[in-house]
Parts: C-alpha cells; structure tokens; sequence
C-alpha cells in the first residue's frame, strides 16, 4: 500500500516532527515500503489470540506512595534551554 | 606491563592481584590506545580519561587495602544509551548532544560500586535505532576487521571497541539484536539477558517492552563476570524481575553432555550467506562433539519476528521519544512562532532521518483507522511467537544458529533501503519478541570477516548460555583472534 503526501503530513503532524520538502518526498517512498513490510502480517492467523503486552507473565508492580527522591530541581534544570525562578519557559499558550 | 591491552578480564584480575601491574597502568595503556586508534573506528563519543584515571586510582587504594569488588580496576566503555553523572550522554543523537545526565543508571552505578573503570561512551546509531552505526550523529564507526565495513549496531562503537582492544568490555543494550549483531560482526562474544534482567533505570528508552541491557567482551567467562554484577532486581524499574542471580562464573564450568539444542530449519533457508551457514554448522558440529544433542525444532510463526518488531518497536518508540520537546532538556530550536512549532522544529532539528522515520511508522500504526490492522495485529503476532518458543524450550536447553545472515557488509551499502537494513535482526528479533536471553558467539571467519553463532536460552537461563559458550571457547580459538592494525 502506498503513503500520500496528505497522509504523511497528517502522521509528522501528530508526531510533531517539521519535514523539510526532501523530506517529505523520501518519507513517502520509505514510510510506503516499511507498510508494505508490515502488511505480511495480515496473512498469519490469529482469530482468538490474545495480544501481548509484555514478554513475562507478570503484573504491574506497585510501591507505596511516599517520596524517595531528594528535590533537586535547580540541577535537574541546568539541561533545559529556558528556565526562570524554577519554571520552564514555553511561548505564550493563552493569549 | 606486555600486552594488556588483549588480557581478558579473568588475565588482568590475576595481573592485578600479582601486583604484576596496577590498574592506573593498566587504564593509562588502554587510554593511550584510544588515543592512538580512536581516530580510525570512531567508537568513542566521549572519552574519560581524568575520571578513569581518577577510578583506576581508587582502584588500587581500595585493593592496597584489601576491599576489593568483583571488577576492581578493570576498564570499561559504557554504551551512550546509559545515563552517566556529569558526563555527556547523548544516545548518538543530535537531540541530546548538550545533555549532561544529572544521574547515574542503575547499570553504571552496580559497575562503578564492583570496581570497574569506566575508559569513556560508546557511538552507537541514533537512539538506538539501526544496525550498522550509520545512523549516529557523530558519525558512523569502522569494523576493525576491515575499516571500510561497518561493526554492526546498534552497540557498534561497544563491539568495535572491545573488538581492536581498546577495553575488555563494553555495555550494550539490544531492542532487536543490538547487542548479537554488532558482537557476531565483529568477533566478540554479546549477551542479551531475559527481559527485567538487567535494570533499565537510566538507560534512554527506545522500545520498552524489548529493551535489554547486557554485555559484549572478549570472552564468556568476562561476559559472566560482567552480567552477574549487572543483574538483579531494581526497584526503580518498574518491569524489574526480583529472580535471584546465580553465580554465572561459578556455572560455566560444567559439561554440556546431555543437553539438547534444538536447530530452527528456517534460520538456514535462501536467507542465509551460505559460507556463513558452513560456519555456524561446524560450530555446531562442535558442541555435538562435547556432547550435547541436536535435534531440530519447529518455531512456526518466526517468518513473522521482523515485521511484528517493525510495528511494535516503532510504537514505542513514537511514545518513549515524545518526551523530546525541546522545552525540559535536549535541542531546542533557535526560531519558533508558538508552542507546537517548538515542538515541531526542536524534534524536525533534533533527530535523524531513521528516528524519524521510526517515529512516523509508530505514530501511523498507533493512529485512529490502523490500531487494529498494524498494532493489535502485531501483538497476537508476538504472542504466537513468543508460544513457538515456549513450546520449543519444553524440548531443548538451548536454540542455536547464525546470529546474522551476512558477514559484516560495507558501509553505505544498505544505508539507503530500510527494509534490507530491518532484515540483518532476522535471527535476533526473536529472542526480544519472546523476551528470552541470547547471544552471540565468535565461530569462525568468512573472507577474513567474523561469523557469529547465535544461541537463545528459556526465560532465565542465561548460565546455560554461558555455559554452552564457554564450553565451546575451551575447544576453539576464534576469541582470541585480533584484527592484524590493532594487534
């Protein structure tokens, strides 16, 4: 099955991924092949299968809800591009 | 102080203990041998050389005074997957090439703790995502057995450092066989544990239902050595298995007689180099020969491992690397108009041609329309797989074939189309599909190129694995080959 563009452009929008015009044109190429790939799996059977989610049979764990970790925000902080007085700086979101 | 630099870690632990060398000798050597072949292999994002030195002494304090961890003042590489303190750790991406980790991982805390001295980080393909090293933003690492080749990948700058001898083990981790490919391409033995094995805290998450940590060395007994401080419960993993740790070394000893190794007839179709296929056979021939029993096994549904991977590692990926936002860590873009473009121009900057290609095919599978078709699809599809096996262990002890179905091929070769470089992980996807431990073992060469045999165990058997490859490396000499430059 082979990718639109408008189709691609959808899927880099809900990635939020900006594809320059090359890009755009290379992912349609490769994006319709890995499809065609994974369509090969519409032919096994699996009528009745449950999915798996996790290669062990096991359950989710749990840990009481109490605080382990030191406050270290202002290290934590030094990898960010944007901060002030302990905030991560955005653009504007309301006008 | 002769040729240290191809001592396994059993060698250098007797040297140590002697007082034959230090381990600040010892590192010093392997720092200058970075230095002086680094340049060809590319392996190395990051080299430690003051903190390395700095252990190495502790290292030697530490054993002067009779305090000595299971890996006192032996060298190591820590891929770049794994969060290092105050170390630039960049998962070979562009996206976090200004990250310095505010932390440690659980794997190079346990490592730090036993004594180990850590040389510096590892190249790999952008996060971790591709199967010959090209896809890492600094660049793509050399096979040091012809510089032309690429080492594998995704641990390609682990496998090619501990490959020339610049450290005698390296972290890796292995989604789809980024552990056994990179190992079997160029000579050394890689061991991927049972999934929950090994700790994933700190270690940057690209599928996290197949992530595994393990270990590339030059032999099975340093690979034992190295898993077994690894391992074991962590409870700042949620998916850590609390299963208590053998011995690993202690288990390696003992005779294969009377084991059963059950051979996939499809791991040895059309696929498959056929010079390869002579190797991997006489390997097997060997392990007959100490004893075990062949018998062939039926994994119906494996035809299916790469493309169920291709659907469930990309969806994963799609929700693990939405965290780069360009707002708490990582790249940000320099020009935005508002919050989305933010985001859309940091991750469009930040990442590579494979990450985003992988990012698209997961966030297309995971969509509204395509969910049942492509996602739910692919986990019944695991399901079936991860059955075969479990069927298939009722039987043997251990699976064994070609790790991969070529040789190490030329860099450039496949860069180009996606599929073909999908279809190295053919023998490999398995193992993490199933979420069973595997690895790879040096078995022979074809045109001056290392072939690798692959063997995977049932869940938690990882000393069988071990076992049997020790076991085959008392017999054979394929370890201890070195390529001719950096001998």
């Amino acid at each position: 099955m082979s990718l639109s563009k408008d189709q691609v452009q959808h899927i880099a929008m809900l990635a939020r991924l900006e594809l320059s015009e090359e890009e755009y044109a290379e992912s349609v190429k490769k994006l319709s092949k890995i499809v065609d790939f994974v369509d090969h799996l519409s032919e096994a059977d699996t009528e009745g299968v449950v999915p798996m989610a996790h290669p062990l049979d096991v359950a989710q764990r749990l840990r009481s809800d109490a605080v382990i970790e030191a406050d270290e925000r202002d290290r934590y902080q030094q990898n960010a591009s944007s901060v002030s007085g302990g905030l991560y700086l955005v653009p504007k979101v309301i006008e | 102080m002769m040729d240290t630099h191809s001592k396994s870690m059993t060698e250098l632990t007797a040297g140590l203990e002697k007082g034959e060398f230090t381990s600040v000798e010892l590192t010093a050597g392997l720092l200058e041998r970075v230095e002086a072949h680094d340049e060809k292999l590319n392996a190395f994002v990051t080299v430690t050389a003051d903190a390395a030195l700095d252990a190495a002494r502790a290292a030697d304090a530490a054993r002067a005074a009779g305090n000595v961890g299971v890996l006192n003042g032996l060298p190591i590489v820590h891929k770049d997957i794994f969060c290092t303190r105050g170390v630039k750790t960049t998962c070979g991406s562009k996206m976090l090439d200004n990250f310095i980790s505010p932390y440690d991982a659980t794997v190079v805390e346990r490592l730090a703790a036993a004594g180990a001295v850590v040389l510096g980080k590892a190249n790999m393909d952008e996060f971790a995502m591709g199967s010959s090293n090209e896809t890492s933003f600094y660049g793509p690492v050399s096979n040091p057995w012809n510089l032309e080749c690429t080492p594998g990948g995704s641990s390609g700058g682990s496998a090619a450092a501990v490959a020339a001898r610049l450290a005698p083990a390296a972290t890796g981790t292995d989604t789809g066989g980024s552990i056994r490919q990179p190992a079997a391409l160029t000579g050394t033995v890689g061991i991927k544990p049972t999934y929950g094995r090994v700790s994933r805290y700190g270690m940057i998450a690209f599928a996290s239902s197949l992530d595994q940590a393990g270990v590339i060395a030059r032999t099975a007994e340093d690979a034992a050595r190295v898993l077994g401080v690894m391992a074991g419960f962590d409870e700042r993993d949620s998916t850590s298995i609390d299963h208590p740790v053998p011995d690993y070394v202690a288990g390696i000893g003992e005779s294969i007689k009377g084991l059963k190794v059950g051979i996939v007839r499809q791991h040895f179709d059309e696929g498959l180099d056929a010079a390869c296929g002579e190797r991997v056979k006489e390997a097997i021939a060997v392990i007959e020969s100490l004893g075990a029993e062949a018998v062939e096994v039926d994994l119906p549904n494996i035809d299916y491992s790469v493309p169920t991977y291709y659907v469930v590692a990309p969806a994963e990926c799609s929700s693990n690397l939405s965290r780069f936002d360009g707002v708490r860590f990582g790249h940000r873009a320099e020009d935005f108009e508002d919050l989305r473009d933010l985001y859309c121009r940091s991750r469009g900057e930040g990442f590579g041609d494979e990450v985003k290609r992988r990012i698209m095919t997961g966030t297309y599978v995971l969509s509204a329309g395509y969910y049942d078709a492509y996602y739910l699809k692919a986990q019944q599809v695991r399901h079936l797989i991860a059955d075969d096996f479990k069927k298939a262990f009722a039987d043997v002890d251990v699976i064994a074939g070609p790790t991969a179905p070529t040789p190490a091929f030329r860099l450039g070769e496949k860069v180009d189309d996606p599929i073909t470089m999908y279809l190295n992980d053919i023998y490999t996807i398995g193992a993490n599909l199933a979420g069973l431990p595997a690895m790879s073992v040096p078995c022979g060469f074809v045109d001056g190129l290392p072939v690798g045999l692959h063997l995977v165990g049932h869940h938690f058997e990882e000393q069988t694995l071990l076992r049997f490859a020790h076991q085959y490396q008392q017999v054979t000499d394929w370890h201890t080959a070195c390529p001719e430059a950096f001998a």
